[in-house]
């Protein structure tokens, strides 16, 4: 018998470290603890789903000037990057990373832009479907 | 008096913060077969209440937890 897993929908609308690590942290820890985690990508967030990008990323414009010091004190603690979680994530079966389709067209990104990882390019309506049955839905 | 618990595989996480022990917990508890026991240590402040809500989320259970001056070590039964 298959028990239904509780699910956790977020909304990944920021494309900072800080923010990521909120993702992928919450993220790492539903998939840990068996629930379907589904990641949709929009707006700045989609663009760090474009290759690359996602080790690229730093702290806002406010705290920039402790992004040097922040990322140094990870590497001390020994703290996986945001696309070592989402790798890791990924093979536990449990992702489903949604890319949003009008972000796309708006910053000139293709499908073969995008990380491997990327299940599907997306609309509200994907979204809205899936996180009307989450029991965990979030805006990061 | 420590009890003596039988182990088959151990797992350090001491230095790691959350998500770390958490996560590999679930890793290493995946390695496991039924009825067998796994350590972990850890020096998170988290982790006594976030492997203990893992543990019982999975249907797995805690034999014992012991709380050492600067570490926790959880002994943990793959039940299912």
């Amino acid at each position: 018998m298959s028990e239904k897993k509780k699910k956790l929908a977020i909304i990944v609308h920021s494309g900072t470290l800080d923010r990521l690590f909120c993702v992928f942290t919450l993220g790492s820890t539903a998939t840990a603890m068996d629930m379907e985690t589904h990641l949709y990508f929009t707006f700045w967030g989609l663009s760090m789903l474009v290759k690359g990008a996602m080790e690229k990323a730093g702290l806002p414009a406010t705290y920039k000037h402790m992004e040097e010091q922040l990322k140094k004190k990870l590497k001390e603690m020994k703290y996986p990057t945001p696309y070592e979680m989402l790798k890791r994530m990924k093979a536990s079966g449990l992702l489903k990373i949604y890319a949003c389709s009008p972000t796309m067209e708006m910053f000139g990104i293709k499908k073969e832009d995008l990380i491997p990882e990327v299940d599907k390019i997306a609309g509200a309506a994907a979204f809205l479907d899936l996180a009307s049955d989450a029991d965990i839905t979030l805006l990061v | 008096m420590v009890d003596k618990i039988g182990i088959d595989r151990e797992l350090d996480c001491l230095g790691l913060y959350c998500p770390e022990p958490v996560f590999r917990t679930r890793q290493e508890l995946d390695k496991l077969a039924v009825g067998q026991v796994l350590k972990v240590i850890a020096d998170d402040p988290a982790a006594e209440e976030d492997i203990k809500r893992l543990v019982k989320r999975l249907g797995h259970q805690i034999l014992q937890l012991r709380k050492e001056r600067d570490h926790f070590q959880f002994f943990i039964k793959k039940i299912r």
